[in-house]
């Protein structure tokens, strides 16, 4: 039993940060139908900015946490401007490509800039581990799903309440529609790379608060690949429940089954889920013919 | 069929289908042969090395463009084939003792198969959903690698004896350099020839428009699962050369990033283009390597020479961006556009 606890804790920690990392995926693809394969260099540079300001620069984290999502949004916004609008309407591999090429651009400026030596990241939250249904659990890891609920429930009203939100939905369903609309959807645009940068931003300090600041952090962007598919690549829904679903399939096959099976088991079943549901659990459905 | 400053033209169909067309194209064969087979006499213990990957990659890029170029079916698996040619050959050559040249068709066969079935996702995906689903069979293949150890030797490397042919065994980079340049020469023969057959065309039809490839009688199904063969046997055979030169393998060697370099070389080189493979191959593997050689001549420069992996993917990503936005059609089009420059001077077009 008290593996289990911990196991569900250490699945349900890792997969609320996959689901803030697909959020921002999501919000990218929903948008403007962009696959963001840079989202892992994201994360790491949210990490790595929070670290510098707080342990460099020493200021507090509240305001190494809001430095960071000013350059995330900065970074957002440059990325769409001079990345990828010229190349609106080009075929789907140079989209891919684009960001591909992007990541290892962002990889290489952290290397330059911090090396490569692990580093320990503040705490800003409790790490003591805490008793929990008879199983010693990291304090951080509860901490870490709360604060991604937190996040994704602000997400979630900005797209329901606020105008922005709306309009984002809008050209997501229509982008025509929504230009009739008097909605700018270049500025849609803008904006989902900038939330996709926040969004990074904190998935990217609970992560270095459970791992510690490494390169490490950016492999964890290519798991978001099994969580969108799972979910849908176009579902805000699909991602929270998709990171859930992954976080603990990755900590249960760890935990019961070993072997290094955890590491492949996310992807074994992306194939599975692309054969037998391709547009996952809540991806809207496009009927063509392949 | 005579060149003219307005264009070539064609009054057989023999013409259309020539592989030259003209006396010039003849004339540039001969001088790429000749500055292929001086290579090795001019240049440097290091580019000789160089010149071998850069053997090996044509190779590989050409299958690689079968499939992403010519057919449109995205791939990110392509690190994962070339384990699995490398390490059939690998395994064949360790376990067994048959000539070489079988592991190189086991490898090339076997990579051909295991391609076809990560292939399966393309009869119901595209786009998108393929790229994602190619990602997954690299670190499959990856995984399995790692820890099938009783086939693989897992974590461990895999050392192999040198290669002995007919009683010759091959040794150092300039006798590898022949086999390696007849290996490429080979490739780039059968790439070219088979976008003159049925087959060939039949991919090129399935990029353009798949449903009116399929109302003119081309199964998707079939030819899909075909590119997929085509291009991995290509690349069992860039895997296997890379096993016999180097006669160590490791499963680093074949991560994502060597799938991103391969994607790399092909939209650097041109995209749908066998000449653009082989530039984006020489071009992708020549620049790290001559960023490496700067960071020898840089020896006080603590700076550029702590930093060299880093600039090195800097300028790999750099390289992959700036192409992609200011030439997304590559180098093989910046060639074509330098030669209508100089067929149509002094007029602009």
């Amino acid at each position: 039993m008290s593996t289990f606890v911990q196991l569900t804790v250490t699945g349900l920690s890792n997969g609320a940060i996959l689901a803030l990392a697909a959020l921002g995926f999501v919000l990218i693809y929903k948008s403007s139908a962009v696959i963001n394969f840079a989202q892992g260099q994201f994360l790491l540079i949210g990490a790595y900015v929070v670290w510098a300001l707080t342990i460099d620069a020493g200021l507090h984290w509240s305001l190494a946490v809001l430095g960071a999502v000013l350059v995330a949004i900065a970074l957002g916004l440059l990325v769409e401007r001079v990345i990828l609008r010229p190349l609106v309407g080009q075929p789907i591999i140079s989209v891919i490509m684009v960001t591909i090429g992007l990541a290892q651009v962002l990889g290489a400026l952290v290397l330059i800039i911090w090396g490569t030596t692990p580093r320990a990241f503040p705490d800003f939250i409790p790490s003591d581990s805490v008793d929990l249904l008879g199983a010693q659990v990291g304090e951080s890891r509860l901490w870490a799903i709360g604060l991604v609920g937190i996040a994704l429930i602000a997400f979630a009203l900005f797209f329901t309440r606020s105008r922005h939100g709306i309009a984002m939905r809008a050209v997501a369903d229509d982008q025509q529609a929504a230009l009739a609309m008097g909605i700018s959807v270049r500025r849609v645009f803008a904006l989902a790379w900038a939330l996709a940068g926040v969004s990074a931003v904190v998935g990217g300090m609970l992560l270095a608060s459970l791992v510690g600041v490494s390169g490490e952090i950016s492999g964890f962007g290519l798991l978001v690949f099994p969580v969108v598919i799972l979910g849908g690549l176009d579902s805000v829904l699909g991602a929270v429940v998709g990171g859930a679903v992954i976080g603990l399939l990755t900590a249960y096959t760890g935990g019961y089954v070993g072997g290094g099976l955890q590491t492949v088991i996310p992807y074994v079943a992306l194939v599975l889920i692309l054969l037998v549901k391709p547009y996952g659990l809540f991806g809207q459905v496009r009927i063509e013919r392949v | 069929m005579a060149a003219t400053t307005t264009g070539v033209y064609h009054t057989t169909y023999r013409g259309d289908l020539a592989l030259r067309h003209t006396k010039l194209e003849y004339v540039r064969l001969a001088l790429v042969l000749a500055v292929v087979a001086a290579l090795p006499f001019v240049a440097s213990p290091y580019w000789l090395t160089v010149l071998n990957q850069i053997g090996i990659a044509i190779v590989g890029a050409i299958g690689l463009n079968i499939l992403v170029g010519y057919t449109g079916q995205i791939s990110l698996g392509q690190g994962g084939f070339l384990a699995v040619g490398a390490y059939t050959a690998g395994i064949v050559a360790t376990k067994t003792g048959v000539s070489p040249l079988l592991g190189v068709l086991a490898a090339v066969l076997a990579t051909a198969l295991v391609g076809a079935f990560f292939g399966l996702p393309a009869l119901r995906l595209k786009g998108l959903y393929l790229a994602i689903a190619t990602l997954a069979s690299q670190q499959i293949i990856i995984w399995v690698i790692t820890h099938w150890d009783f086939v693989t030797g897992g974590v461990d490397a895999l050392v192999l004896e040198p290669v002995t042919l007919f009683g010759w065994t091959i040794t150092g980079d300039t006798q590898w350099y022949w086999v390696i340049a007849g290996f490429a020469g080979l490739a780039t023969l059968v790439g070219t020839n088979l976008f003159r057959t049925g087959v060939g065309r039949a991919f090129v039809a399935i990029r353009d428009q798949d449903i009116a490839a399929e109302v003119i009688g081309v199964d998707p199904m079939r030819y899909k699962l075909l590119a997929f063969a085509v291009s991995s046997g290509f690349v069992g055979l860039a895997g296997a050369l890379t096993a016999y030169w180097t006669q160590i393998l490791t499963w680093e060697r074949f991560t994502l990033d060597v799938s991103i370099l391969y994607l790399a070389m092909i939209i650097v080189g041109g995209l749908g283009s066998i000449s653009g493979a082989i530039y984006g191959a020489a071009f992708m593997i020549a620049l790290p390597a001559y960023l490496q050689q700067l960071s020898f001549r840089f020896q006080g420069d603590s700076f550029f020479v702590s930093n060299l992996p880093a600039l090195q993917l800097l300028i790999f990503g750099a390289t992959i961006v700036l192409f992609l936005v200011f030439e997304p059609k590559g180098m093989a089009r910046i060639w074509q556009r330098m030669k209508d420059y100089f067929r149509l001077w002094p007029f602009r077009y």
